[in-house]
């Protein structure tokens, strides 16, 4: 069994309620940093700890609140990108519905570090019940002098609020989030300014994943350089992996960096292998972004060495051979799946979340949606794998945001991978999908 | 202050006039904007707009939207800017219950446009339609954060998830029966993660 340090007392009865989650050790880390600890001192944990921000980009997180500008007389603010919406992610959201004072926990004790008077949690319009329980924590928390003036009689005081969203993908990327919480549509802005510089309402912000934060109360507690005894190299400690698709145990794992991807899928202690006895096709291990992987490159690398789950050994190999650790969101799929029905599933939620601002992401993920339903309809001729790569390497790199990018990198992968899949479709001009006919309709091939 | 900037619907004068939060709502669009610096209430304009769209029969009219926009000292123009952004948002009346089919790549693999044509055949009205009797809207909804728990829909604050043909029909009987507005901000929810 690996360690866990985020979701450990996941099965505990009522540890939604403040009373069973301090009894089982809740808020020490609020304690130690405010009672024993400089502000710097906690940034200096984090930093030591090698935590990357598990929303997705992998930045460290110690160095991204080095980089918060504190002039005299400003306020600062921590905002906490609940807005998971990234296909194949529900990690925020088990974490936050489970352990709501995880993440309040370490909103004061990051606020603390960082010198925010107050925060904010984004929260995602379509989580509105998971608001309702974050915000019955932290109504806890405030009945009990966590949250509020002088807690702990210091001279620290926190305020922490909820914010709903209204149903945007784009409100993940951390300008468009901003934007959002400012009241306006979630269209990201140019950077620099950072939000580090220039965040909520102009001030100096923080924003990070719900994840990361939460990671911040073990990190306090054990220290840094306990914390980064887990894991490999640069890819420290524990991760939250959304792992869904055809497998026997979609939901929730909290792994230690370094397992095998081999393990992650047919261990009994994760994934549990592949649903009916069917044979691993692909992956996505990092959320709907991130390049696709057939199930030989999804298990060893290029090299011939066994794939780790860590954001260097998913990444071995570059984008020919390699993918992303990203979100964490893992998909996985069975011998039958069709990986062009499954790029246009994706293609259509790119071209649907595309907030409209550069061309080449809002013209060019809907171009590429009606190629994609070309082919699922037995219309598309050969030369249309080619106009979709084409496409693809046009959006890439010229959008403000990295909505392109991501946009753009499941086409060319599954183009990279899969193309005699697309040449078939095209020649017989017919296009048969049972990839999913298991779940509901039970025909499932002998 | 009324406006024309509403698109297709048309704007109401008297329809505005009686557009006014109950006690209970008012109460809470207080409790919302008390959240932010007072010369930043319009932060509070997707949480208020939620509240609204309960409070106004499930989706925001023209007037509703200037009642808005008179309550957080904001431009007509700057609701309806949101309004028209996010897809939470209804700008047309819709069922009172609206069922939001998640189609996204691990909802798909699990059957999810089953899921959606068993609705469509059962309710005899297609994706983006409501029924004649105004109880059942159906929408297709992307990725909602529900993939372990494939296939899923949401209905209010309820996450369906795990469907099957027969949660289908129990859930649809329940909704019937209950024959009541739900919306994003109902108290009572389910949900089976």
């Amino acid at each position: 069994m690996g360690r866990k340090l985020l979701i450990h007392n996941d099965k505990v009865p009522n540890i939604h309620t403040l009373e069973v989650y301090r009894a089982n050790g809740g808020y020490a880390s609020v304690e130690k940093a405010l009672k024993t600890m400089q502000p710097d001192q906690v940034t200096d944990e984090v930093k030591k700890s090698g935590l990357r921000g598990r929303g997705g980009a992998g930045f460290p997180t110690g160095m991204k609140w080095g980089f918060l500008a504190k002039p005299e007389g400003v306020n600062r603010y921590l905002v906490c990108n609940a807005d998971e919406s990234e296909p194949g992610t529900f990690k925020d959201r088990y974490l936050m519905e489970k352990i709501p004072h995880a993440l309040i926990e370490g909103m004061i004790t990051s606020s603390y570090a960082l010198g925010a008077k107050t925060s904010y949690i984004y929260i995602r319009g379509e989580y509105f019940y998971v608001a309702r329980i974050v915000e019955a924590a932290i109504a806890e928390a405030y009945a009990a002098g966590w949250l509020g003036k002088n807690i702990l009689g210091t001279d620290f005081s926190h305020d922490c609020y909820v914010q709903v969203g209204g149903g945007a993908y784009i409100c993940g990327e951390e300008t468009a989030l901003l934007e959002s919480l400012e009241g306006k549509r979630g269209n990201p802005r140019i950077k620099p300014p950072f939000p580090a510089v220039a965040g909520l309402w102009g001030c100096p912000t923080v924003v990070n994943n719900v994840e990361t934060i939460a990671a911040v109360v073990p990190i306090v507690n054990m220290g840094g350089e306990e914390y980064a005894k887990i894991g490999i190299g640069k890819s420290t400690g524990t991760k939250l992996i959304s792992a869904s698709g055809h497998i026997n145990k979609p939901g929730v794992y909290e792994i230690e960096l370094g397992i095998t991807v081999e393990e992650f899928i047919f261990s009994e202690e994760y994934c549990g292998g592949i649903r009916n006895g069917k044979k691993l096709k692909a992956i996505v291990a990092g959320g709907s972004s991130v390049p696709i992987l057939p199930a030989a490159l999804a298990l060893t690398t290029a090299k011939g060495e066994p794939r780790l789950m860590t954001y260097e050994s998913l990444a071995d190999g570059g984008f020919l051979t390699g993918t992303m650790l990203g979100s964490g969101g893992f998909i996985v799929m069975d011998e039958d799946t069709s990986i062009v029905k499954n790029l246009f599933t994706f293609s259509r939620f790119y071209h649907h979340e595309s907030c409209g601002q550069c061309s080449p992401c809002r013209e060019g993920t809907g171009w590429m949606e009606k190629i994609l339903q070309k082919f699922l309809n037995g219309t598309a001729n050969e030369s249309d794998v080619d106009l979709l790569w084409d496409i693809q390497s046009k959006i890439e790199g010229k959008t403000i945001c990295p909505l392109g990018e991501a946009a753009a990198w499941p086409v060319a992968a599954a183009i990279r991978h899969f193309k005699h899949e697309f040449i078939e479709i095209a020649q017989k001009k017919k296009f048969v999908d049972i990839s999913h006919y298991d779940r509901l309709n039970k025909l499932v091939k002998a | 202050m009324s406006s024309q900037v509403h698109g297709a619907q048309k704007f109401d004068n008297a329809k505005r006039s009686e557009t006014v939060f109950s006690e209970d709502a008012m109460k809470t669009v207080q409790t919302i904007i008390s959240r932010y610096p007072a010369d930043k209430i319009k932060s509070a304009l997707l949480p208020v707009l939620h509240v609204a769209q309960a409070e106004f029969g499930g989706w925001l009219s023209p007037e509703t939207m200037d009642y808005v926009a008179s309550v957080l000292k904001i431009k007509p123009i700057e609701v309806f800017e949101v309004a028209s952004f996010y897809s939470m948002y209804n700008l047309k009346p819709m069922g009172k219950c609206v069922l939001e089919v998640c189609q996204t790549s691990s909802c798909w693999l699990n059957g999810a446009e089953d899921i959606v044509k068993y609705i469509e055949k059962k309710l005899n009205i297609k994706v983006g339609e409501t029924t004649k009797d105004g109880m059942f809207s159906l929408k297709v909804a992307e990725c909602l954060g529900s993939c372990g728990t494939a296939p899923m829909l949401q209905c209010g604050a309820s996450y369906h998830e795990n469907l099957t043909y027969e949660k289908v029909d129990s859930l649809l009987e329940n909704y019937k029966a209950e024959g009541k507005l739900k919306s994003y901000t109902d108290l009572d929810y389910k949900n089976t993660l």
